[in-house]
């Protein structure tokens, strides 16, 4: 029987979940300046620690300064998915690039840049993550590039793995005896045919550049208050813990919801993008 | 035939592998010169260095390990061991083209046919994206595939093993080459369909007057397909000739080995296929004297102490052997 890739991904129900919660996450973060019903910075002592559901107009409640903890949820979703994906596309490109160079040029620029990519992995990525962060000035784009160029390794030892396995296959050695230089055999012939585990990689990245951003932020050193990030509004709510415990856990499920959603997306595709699945296509 | 010259000439091809303690010689001082418009048959048993040839001629050998060495391997004039690799990659494809053994994975899987035929007409005839694709549907009427339209927007998958062979066939011979490397063009196809590609080259050739080095283990394509063809041993040619009087009356003990223990359907039942007993020796074992000793029934201390070199017989023919058949 003929399924498709959308027929067996659709099979999967974490996949069809890690979809769904992934979609509705990216749509909210979108239009949150039509969805949220305050202004995220509005501050207002007056209504401090409302509870959940305790008032009308504040559906998930207000922070220690009288701020709608919704609206904050979903600017704050904003900045994280901003973050992540930026990070995910620096990620993917540094990653391929360097596989891509590795894998096909081989000899010593492979030893080269590998020894590099085992240096780099000798260090925690929180450590490398911090020292960065202490040199480089908090903005949104520099707290993505530093999660980005701090996460590619394992992204460009899948790329140069499959690039060796794939290098040796006829239609490379074709493509060389009709006369194809290095650059159009590594960008034309090579790079579409990893799409599949590069499309994988990239979606399990976004999770887990999500998680970094939260960690650096509940440190201290990535998005600066007042602008709303999930990790820093853990930060503000741990002072608070044991009083009101829902400021803590209303963004830590966010984080949680987004990291699984991605990882089963990234599961989902992996599985339906299998090529040894693919044969029946 | 003998009057016309020669394309592509190999003096003294030499291909070895570096292992631990030495060198291994997978081809062995191999020379033959490819003339306009013939075919040569290049025949020889698995491991016999065919396509290391055919590869180094191209200088597709990945270098280390492997080492290519010859006195020259002249294309149209050049000696192409002292061209640069980007005179070389504009060579390849344009004026020396090869095909390969496997048409079910020879070709892009992710870009569709015509793509894949426009690219080198691109590339070395620079011609424009539409004068290409032009020439695209052109080609891929003359390799007998139907409704071109239709095939150009095709992948792949989408096609039989036979119609892949001709699209590769279509992209090897786009821009009108000198010569064309066919290594074991029909082996992975079934034999009506191999008929049909060996037909479609010849008629290709005729047209175009290109030079074929057809390589195959198979001799019954040699005898279809060839004009002149050559026998290679342990990585060495052993006997060289026109196809016919080759085959009506073989020279060497092992080209007389290889007719004999071809199937045929008159032989009686019961009969077992003669075979030559023995295996080919690996490369790094060779003995000093002729490689064939060994599995030869005629062989004497002669021929174990001494390797005999290619020496001309007549009509063309040449033969490495001390005590060559029906001489």
């Amino acid at each position: 029987m003929r399924v498709g890739v959308w027929g067996r991904f659709r099979r999967h129900p974490l996949a069809v979940f890690g979809f769904v919660t992934v979609a509705v996450l990216c749509l909210a973060a979108l239009f949150s300046p039509f969805i949220a019903p305050h202004d995220p910075l509005l501050l207002d002592t007056s209504r401090r620690f409302v509870a959940p559901f305790a008032r009308a107009g504040f559906v998930l409640g207000t922070d220690e300064l009288g701020r709608d903890t919704l609206s904050r949820l979903l600017y704050g979703g904003r900045i994280s998915l901003t973050v992540g994906l930026v990070a995910m596309v620096t990620t993917v490109v540094t990653g391929a690039v360097i596989g891509l160079l590795a894998g096909y040029l081989g000899g010593l620029i492979d030893t080269l840049l590998m020894r590099f990519v085992d240096t780099m992995l000798c260090f925690p990525q929180i450590f490398l993550l911090l020292v960065i962060a202490a040199f480089v000035p908090p903005s949104l784009i520099s707290i993505a590039l530093i999660i980005g160029l701090t996460s590619w390794m394992e992204v460009s030892r899948i790329v140069r793995a499959e690039i060796l396995h794939l290098k040796e296959q006829d239609f490379v050695q074709a493509a060389r005896a009709l006369g194809a230089s290095g650059g159009r055999i590594m960008f034309q012939e090579l790079l579409p045919n990893i799409a599949a585990p590069l499309l994988v990689a990239a979606t399990l990245r976004v999770a887990s550049a999500v998680l970094a951003e939260s960690y650096i932020s509940y440190l201290g050193y990535g998005v600066q208050p007042p602008l709303a990030s999930w990790g820093n509004m853990l930060t503000n709510a741990q002072g608070y813990f044991d009083t009101v415990p829902w400021l803590a856990i209303l963004p830590g499920a966010m984080i949680t919801l987004t990291v699984m959603g991605f990882n089963f997306l990234g599961d989902g595709l992996r599985d339906a993008l299998d090529p040894r699945l693919r044969m029946d296509k | 035939m003998d009057a016309a010259p020669a394309v592509l000439e190999a003096r003294n091809l030499r291909v070895g592998f570096r292992i631990p303690g030495g060198t291994m010689r997978a081809v062995d001082g191999v020379s033959f010169a490819l003339r306009q418009g013939e075919t040569l048959g290049l025949v020889g048993e698995s491991g016999s260095g065919k396509t290391m040839t055919s590869l180094a001629l191209l200088r597709l050998l990945e270098s280390p390990p492997a080492e290519l060495a010859a006195e020259a391997i002249l294309f149209e004039g050049r000696d192409l061991l002292r061209l640069s690799e980007g005179a070389m990659a504009d060579l390849r494809g344009a004026r020396l083209s090869m095909i390969f053994q496997e048409p079910m994975t020879s070709l892009n899987p992710l870009m569709a046919i015509g793509r894949q035929i426009d690219e080198p007409l691109v590339t070395h005839l620079g011609l424009s994206a539409r004068a290409a694709r032009a020439r695209t549907l052109d080609l891929l009427a003359r390799v007998g595939i139907a409704r071109p339209e239709q095939a150009v927007r095709a992948y792949p998958h989408q096609l039989s093993g036979g119609m892949r062979q001709r699209v590769m066939i279509a992209i090897a011979l786009a821009c009108r080459p000198a010569v064309l490397i066919a290594d074991e063009p029909t082996t992975a196809l079934d034999v009506t369909v191999q008929a049909q590609i060996l037909a479609l080259l010849r008629t290709l050739q005729e047209e175009m007057g290109t030079a074929i080095l057809l390589i195959t283990h198979d001799l019954a394509v040699i005898a279809e397909t060839a004009h002149r063809v050559a026998v290679m041993y342990a990585g060495r040619i052993v006997e060289t000739g026109p196809v016919a009087a080759l085959f009506a009356r073989p020279l060497h003990p092992y080209t007389e080995g290889l007719l004999r223990s071809i199937p045929r359907i008159s032989r009686v039942r019961e009969a077992t296929l003669p075979e030559i007993p023995g295996v080919v020796p690996a490369p790094g074992q060779l003995p000093a004297g002729c490689a064939f000793a060994a599995r030869c029934g005629f062989a004497d201390d002669a021929c174990h102490a001494t390797r005999p070199v290619l020496t001309p017989s007549g009509e063309g023919r040449e033969v490495a052997c001390w005590k060559p058949r029906h001489g």
